[in-house]
């Protein structure tokens, strides 16, 4: 749209000045949770405790309790790893990459998808460390120095990249959004009325007191973490994607799985801080602060990654024909057509048919149909996992040993325990810590050039 | 310390920076301010420098990229050497994905601690803040305070000019 007025619609309605801002950010921390909150605390506690249920159980009798065969060595469990992992990219990119292109509407939503990134990072990590069968063991995948020779881990396996990657995007992920939270925690602190919460409060905000010249080495440091955010989380995908890639499995053995599944991270990505941005917004009244913009704004990346993820598996399908190799081809086939083509089928409605509709503006403007397309979105970026996964595991090179895969209920019930552990972190954090960037906010409120009331 | 200060309220951003910069014109020396966010254009205002946190996390970056680089060869051709499935004992470019994230991991936490060190050692022992609302709504200038009383008032002057209200120090 040209606009004439030369004044851009403002990035947070409702006229609000700095008080406003604090009022608003803080009271969804002081008053008491809406029966809303307890219900879906409700439902995402019950969840996380059924998987505790099935991660207790398959630790006490190993990962036989799982439907995976000798033909299909990896299933459900890994499918889970990069569903999550991938969720997770969305939060970064927000926080980072839009702060260096200095994109201002992020500042009211970069909190939560932070918040969002870590958690599903730490979801993530669960599945490759159950998978271990032994998890207790899980810190052999440190190279430290030890008694057996000081035998060390091999640095040329993607499976321990992927021990470094993941573990440096949680910390770091984890270290940007604290370190972005510390003048905001000094802002709780100083309204703080019970004597435990102004103690906690002062301890999390290190004694910040607003002082400009900290305020400007904080920016800096602020910009040198977004500046090794930004290149880290497209390293973990890649990295990721390698687990895969660089594995001689025809379907898996493809050149294009980095740019490929960083771009499907940031889609599903995107799709989950949409799914939970609105319900936040509805929930907690946040209208004014994530607005129509934000949530258009974020229709049109899930357009553009969608985009990619479509290329990417016409790529897939050119090259197999391509290379007039006759494996790769047969898996290709056997994707579209095999007994597991409902899940690639339900894979292509969901990520190439889902994002069209953002084409137009009626549809990125309306909540609720913008809400179900990102479940959508979601549903079919776990299928993607599974189809790449299973459909290229189930008929190997030797058709004697093919077979079929079925989840057993562990391996379900560990998979809605992830989503129960996400959720319930999630409400919590809602709970305890501001989810909206007071700072950030109130220096991008005079964006549309009106001088606030003070 | 028996050096006196002149502390001033302000109500939006716009009034602090022209009275910083009026006040620092008249030749006053500006001890900090107070923002409950950061305020663009501040900086300059005040006559802050660059600073020095990018050399210190570029430093960090290296030794990290070291050390990645490094250790992985010790320990996959030095220490060790195992010969796995014929790959050369310095496999160095299926070193270069943990290189990275370690040189990421040392370069970011190496930053924000030298940070926090910084701050302690400098500004830990002072006077917290002028008021609480300095992280909620309202912005404050500290100046140092002249020699005789005339100077003090000339700047308290400028300081009103740009609605600012004294506040006792």
């Amino acid at each position: 749209m040209a606009d004439h007025t030369g004044v851009r619609d403002p990035l947070i309605h409702g006229n609000k000045n700095h008080t406003d801002v604090t009022n608003d950010v803080c009271e969804i921390m002081e008053r008491k949770p809406t029966w809303l909150w307890w219900l879906g605390f409700g439902l995402a506690f019950s969840a996380l405790s059924l998987g505790i249920v099935a991660v207790t159980y398959q630790i006490m009798t190993g990962i036989g309790t799982w439907g995976l065969n000798k033909t299909v060595g990896w299933a459900f469990d890994i499918t889970n790893f990069v569903f999550w992992v991938g969720i997770g990219h969305a939060g970064t990119l927000i926080s980072a990459i839009l702060f260096l292109f200095r994109q201002k509407w992020r500042t009211s939503i970069n909190r939560s998808a932070e918040a969002m990134t870590i958690f599903a990072v730490m979801c993530a990590g669960l599945f490759p460390i159950i998978h271990m069968g032994r998890p207790w063991l899980a810190y052999w995948m440190f190279p430290y120095p030890n008694f057996r020779g000081s035998l060390w881990i091999n640095f040329r396996s993607p499976l321990a990249w992927d021990v470094f990657a993941i573990g440096t995007y949680l910390i770091i992920s984890a270290t940007f959004w604290y370190f972005g939270m510390i003048p905001d925690l000094a802002t709780v602190r100083d309204r703080a009325k019970s004597k435990i919460k102004k103690f906690f409060f002062r301890v999390m905000s290190l004694g910040w007191n607003g002082s400009f010249r900290v305020w400007h080495r904080y920016e800096t440091v602020y910009a040198i973490l977004a500046g090794l955010a930004a290149p880290l989380v497209v390293s973990v995908h890649t990295v990721v994607s390698f687990d895969f890639a660089t594995s001689s499995i025809p379907g898996w053995h493809t050149t294009t799985f980095p740019p490929y599944f960083v771009a499907g991270a940031v889609f599903s990505g995107f799709a989950m801080v949409l799914t939970l941005m609105i319900i936040a917004r509805k929930t907690l009244r946040l209208e004014e602060y994530i607005t129509l913009n934000h949530i258009e704004k974020m229709t049109k990346v899930i357009i553009l990654t969608g985009g990619i993820v479509t290329l990417s598996y016409a790529t897939e399908f050119f090259m197999a024909w391509y290379s007039g190799n006759g494996y790769e081809q047969f898996v290709f086939l056997n994707r579209a057509l095999g007994p597991f083509s409902w899940a690639y089928w339900i894979m292509v409605g969901c990520n190439l048919i889902t994002p069209q509709f953002f084409w137009f503006k009626a549809v990125r403007r309306n909540v609720v149909i913008v809400f179900i397309l990102s479940i959508f979105v979601n549903i079919g970026m776990w299928f993607e996992r599974f189809v790449i996964i299973v459909t290229s595991l189930h008929r190997d090179f030797l058709p004697s040993s093919w077979s079929m895969y079925t989840p057993t209920w562990v391996e379900i019930g560990t998979l809605i325990g992830s989503f129960g552990l996400f959720f319930t972190l999630f409400l919590l954090f809602i709970r305890a810590m501001p989810m909206i960037s007071m700072g950030e906010v109130k220096s991008v409120l005079r964006y549309s050039g009106n001088r606030e009331k003070s | 310390m028996t050096e006196r200060h002149i502390v001033a309220e302000f109500g939006n951003e716009f009034d602090l920076i022209d009275s910083v910069k009026a006040v620092r014109e008249a030749g006053f020396e500006i001890v900090d301010t107070y923002t409950p966010f950061a305020v663009h254009g501040l900086d300059k205002a005040m006559g802050l420098g660059k600073s020095r946190l990018n050399q210190v996390s570029f430093m960090f970056a290296f030794i990290g990229l070291a050390i990645g680089v490094y250790g992985q060869f010790w320990i996959s051709a030095v220490s060790w050497p195992i010969n796995i499935g014929g790959r050369p004992w310095n496999s160095l470019p299926a070193f270069m994905p943990v290189a990275f994230e370690v040189m990421v991991l040392l370069c970011g936490l190496g930053t924000v601690f030298s940070f926090f060190a910084w701050r302690r050692v400098k500004y830990g022992k002072r006077k917290s803040q002028p008021n609480l609302r300095a992280t909620n709504d309202r912005f404050y200038v500290v100046i140092k305070q002249g020699q005789q009383r005339k100077e003090s008032s000339v700047a308290i002057d400028i300081v009103s000019s740009f609605h600012g209200k004294m506040v006792d120090d």
